[in-house]
């Protein structure tokens, strides 16, 4: 079963590179863009077949090493 | 003093770390790899260098915080050993848990590989020692992550309880919070920084301003 975990900048954390992408965008020609925020997308295959329990163990992995909590939000959901 | 230093794959400055301390002590330091398991017996001081470790993959210091040599240092500093992380090193060490925060992308984007102007915050550590209270000093940085970041609670303990131990002066290059450069633990025993204090001891090499700090862990250690 797969997985896809979302990691994210929390907000009021600087996003450097969002900030670039966002500037890149305006010299494109896309000028009304806001804000962007650049994260990672991860996905992973288990071998787990429960849906509930693969989110589960998906929430532990983030929690313990996909996303650092004190700068990152993670969100886990089936892929 | 009795001093090891931890190798990681993609860890590039740890021979600079072991021309540091053996300049300043007299000993030269154990060099230990990702994979170890345990510390040698009677450790005063376990140093994590600067480098790209693991490819800084996923985040810096991420991979390595999970190595298994991590387990012993963090029993180690659970104990009460000192421990001091260098650019990666204090990476690894926010990723680790062991010092709060984390370190961010440099605010302008760009890897910076220049001088810094370093002021010693608390002189009261076995790290900070050798210099004065105050006292300024010059390092080099060489980081595309230095840019430390923590919540504003932390941030108002890190402050309040005076754990920031360097800050930068003058110019805040990679846009850390505070301007803070180094920052320990509350038992004074941990601590981090990014710039590179390992580069500046030898008078032929750029100077010795970062002596100091090797030669008040000697100090620190002397006796032991």
């Amino acid at each position: 079963m797969k997985i896809k975990v979302t990691v994210m900048p929390k907000p009021g954390v600087l996003d450097p590179q969002g900030r670039a992408i966002q500037q890149a965008l305006g010299g494109l020609g896309f000028g009304g863009v806001t804000e962007v925020r650049a994260g990672k997308v991860m996905i992973l295959d288990l071998e787990e077949s429960d849906p509930a329990a693969a989110r589960a163990l998906g929430e532990e992995m983030a929690r313990k090493l996909l996303a650092n909590t004190v700068i990152e939000s993670f969100s886990v959901e089936l892929a | 003093m009795k001093s090891a230093v931890v190798v990681f794959p993609g860890t590039n400055r740890e021979r600079d770390m072991a021309i540091a301390l053996e300049r300043a002590s007299g000993v030269t330091p154990a060099m230990l790899w990702h994979r170890d398991t345990s510390l040698p017996a009677g450790l005063d001081l376990v140093v994590l260098p600067g480098g790209f470790s693991y490819g800084d993959y996923l985040r810096c210091g991420a991979m390595a915080a999970q190595s298994p040599i991590m387990a012993a240092i963090r029993d180690f500093a659970g104990r009460g050993g000192h421990v001091l992380g260098v650019c990666n090193g204090f990476q690894m060490l926010c990723e680790a848990g062991l010092l709060p925060g984390a370190l961010l992308k440099n605010a302008s984007l760009r890897f910076l590989a220049q001088d810094c102007m370093l002021r010693v915050e608390r002189a009261d550590t076995a790290f900070t020692r050798g210099f004065e209270q105050g006292a300024e000093f010059r390092a080099t940085m060489a980081h595309g992550d230095g840019n430390y970041f923590c919540d504003a609670e932390t941030l108002a303990r890190l402050e309040g309880e005076r754990l920031v131990a360097l800050r930068y002066v003058g110019a805040n290059l990679n846009g850390s919070l505070g301007a803070i450069a180094g920052v320990v633990s509350p038992n004074l025993r941990v601590m981090g920084l990014m710039p590179h204090p390992e580069n500046g001891v030898d008078p032929l090499v750029g100077g010795v301003e970062g002596l100091p700090m090797f030669a008040g862990l000697a100090g620190a250690f002397a006796a032991a």
